[in-house]
């Protein structure tokens, strides 16, 4: 089966014990498109992220990548699902026992039939398109949060996945670096057109990278539209996350960098 | 304090499953055939053949301290004749499979918990998931097999020493060497050596799964490896120890 890249989300209801999580979550991503989920910390957002992967199974309701249910899936089934699908975790989860490049060779060993050269070829591809040909031979321990964030994205694309998703991937990193992983996010989005859905309390990223942001709040989006949809909102929780973003206006981060 | 106990009892349960279950699992992946054999050899490797120097200063002493007591209290009464044969089937029954295996939960029990639960922590064994890689098949089958495959072997080299480091001891001790010796062949059955590393086998089964059960359901950061940790080596030995009582009932 080949993946389209469509993920509809229905009425996603989740708890952990007495905690509720997700309280009724749909959405609806078209192939191709990229959107934003954007909420503070604790609102759901990971948790709602490895529902898609199929990590986390739904209390209620479910999650479809095309016409499959992805917590009803055979074992064999859903692998076949997640090898077009790649995450970029918030703090890359490389294998800290390999180098860079096995990291990135991974996914391709274990499921692709390529000759070594091949596939050293192929390596060396997908850590060019992140800038980070030159750590190859590296281990993960040695890199910095955002040179593992680039290998992280490069494994991920490393079996040419129709899904893309990021677990907020600029947490943790300073502005430079951050800004630099939104534009390598939005040239992979374009340059593969890949579905992508990225989860995210940054709203610098959400804006330049999404076509369309969500916003959740404890379990439930409250707006869910075009990012000037945010500006035009007169929600509390928009106008607080516009305030303490300090911009005025989309393009006030644009001219100051 | 009812409500105490019913939680304790009811977490306990709850890590027997998980257990049970990833012993499932690893059943199920062996019966697959899905064999991670450089990964397997890798772990052997590390659990076994690095923790060799270890199980000779174990497998030594242990050997040391039996003959040091039976020599002397056997002296005593005349009766030397038995030293020899005792060290060596307590050794090869008891001492060597069961301080052995004690030894590796410590050194390598711990290691496989504190690895899978840092892979956990840090979202690595949901990546792997992610890849469409079973971390049973990937992490936990390769470990598990690895201890299965080297206990045994690490108990036969306790044995080894054990018996030389004995033989040492009781000449000091005033036994005469030729007596040592034919009354190990008097009273040692090959059997004796076979049985204990039968035990072995089990053994290393054990403190595989209970290592990586308490890994991959560690959680909350490093404190929560922490624990992984501690409890994996303190449910293995508890465990090892209960395993060897129920064993000897079937073997002897």
């Amino acid at each position: 089966m080949i993946l389209e890249g469509r993920i509809t989300l229905t009425d996603l209801h989740k708890s952990f014990g007495t905690q509720v999580v997700l309280r009724g979550v749909s959405l609806m991503v078209e192939p191709g498109e990229s959107v934003a989920i954007l909420g503070p910390s604790g609102a759901g957002k990971s948790v709602l992220l490895k529902h898609v992967v199929g990590l986390l199974h739904p209390d209620r309701g479910e999650v479809r990548i095309d016409g499959h249910v992805v917590h009803a899936l055979r074992d064999r089934e859903l692998a076949a699902l997640r090898m077009q699908m790649g995450m970029v975790f918030q703090g890359s989860a490389l294998l800290d026992s390999l180098t860079v490049g096995e990291n990135v060779a991974f996914p391709l060993r274990r499921h692709r039939r390529m000759e070594e050269h091949t596939l050293q070829e192929k390596v060396l591809e997908k850590l060019k398109l992140v800038g980070m040909e030159g750590a190859k031979d590296r281990m993960p321990a040695d890199l910095s949060g955002g040179m593992r964030k680039r290998v992280g994205i490069a494994r991920a694309l490393a079996l040419e996945p129709r899904i893309l998703l990021y677990d907020e991937p600029t947490a943790g990193l300073d502005p430079v670096t951050a800004r630099a992983v939104d534009e390598l996010i939005l040239r992979v989005q374009r340059q593969t057109g890949t579905t992508t859905v990225l989860v995210t309390h940054d709203l610098v990223t959400a804006f330049r990278v999404a076509q369309r942001i969500a916003v959740l709040e404890e379990g439930r989006f409250v707006l869910v539209g075009p990012p000037q949809a945010l500006w035009e909102s007169d929600h509390p929780l928009v106008l607080e996350f516009l305030r303490a973003s300090s911009l005025s206006t989309p393009g006030g981060e644009e001219g100051r960098r | 304090m009812w409500e105490v106990v019913g939680r304790a009892v009811l977490n306990w349960l709850e890590e027997l499953g998980a257990g049970a279950l990833l012993l499932l699992r690893v059943l199920g992946a062996l019966t697959r055939l899905r064999w991670e054999v450089q990964e397997t050899l890798r772990q052997m490797d590390r659990a076994g053949v690095e923790s060799i120097p270890l199980v000779l200063l174990t497998g030594a002493f242990s050997g040391m301290v039996l003959a040091f007591q039976t020599a002397r209290q056997l002296l005593a009464m005349g009766a030397e004749g038995f030293v020899g044969g005792l060290v060596a089937v307590s050794m090869a029954r008891e001492a060597a499979p069961v301080f052995t295996a004690v030894t590796v939960a410590g050194r390598v029990g711990a290691g496989f918990a504190a690895e899978l639960g840092t892979m956990r922590v840090t979202e690595q064994i949901d990546a792997l998931q992610v890849m469409a890689t079973d971390p049973v098949e990937y992490l936990v089958l390769p470990r598990v097999m690895a201890l299965v495959g080297m206990l045994p072997v690490l108990v036969l080299l306790a044995n080894a020493v054990g018996g030389f480091g004995g033989y040492v001891v009781a000449l000091l001790t005033g036994v005469p060497g030729p007596v040592y010796l034919s009354s190990v062949r008097e009273f040692l059955d090959f059997a004796d050596v076979l049985k204990g590393l039968g035990k072995a086998t089990v053994f290393g089964a054990a403190i595989g799964l209970v290592a990586c059960t308490k890994g991959m359901r560690a959680s909350g950061g490093a404190e929560g490896v922490g624990r992984a940790t501690t409890s994996s080596v303190v449910t293995a030995i508890v465990l090892l120890l209960a395993l060897n009582y129920f064993l000897d009932l079937l073997l002897f």
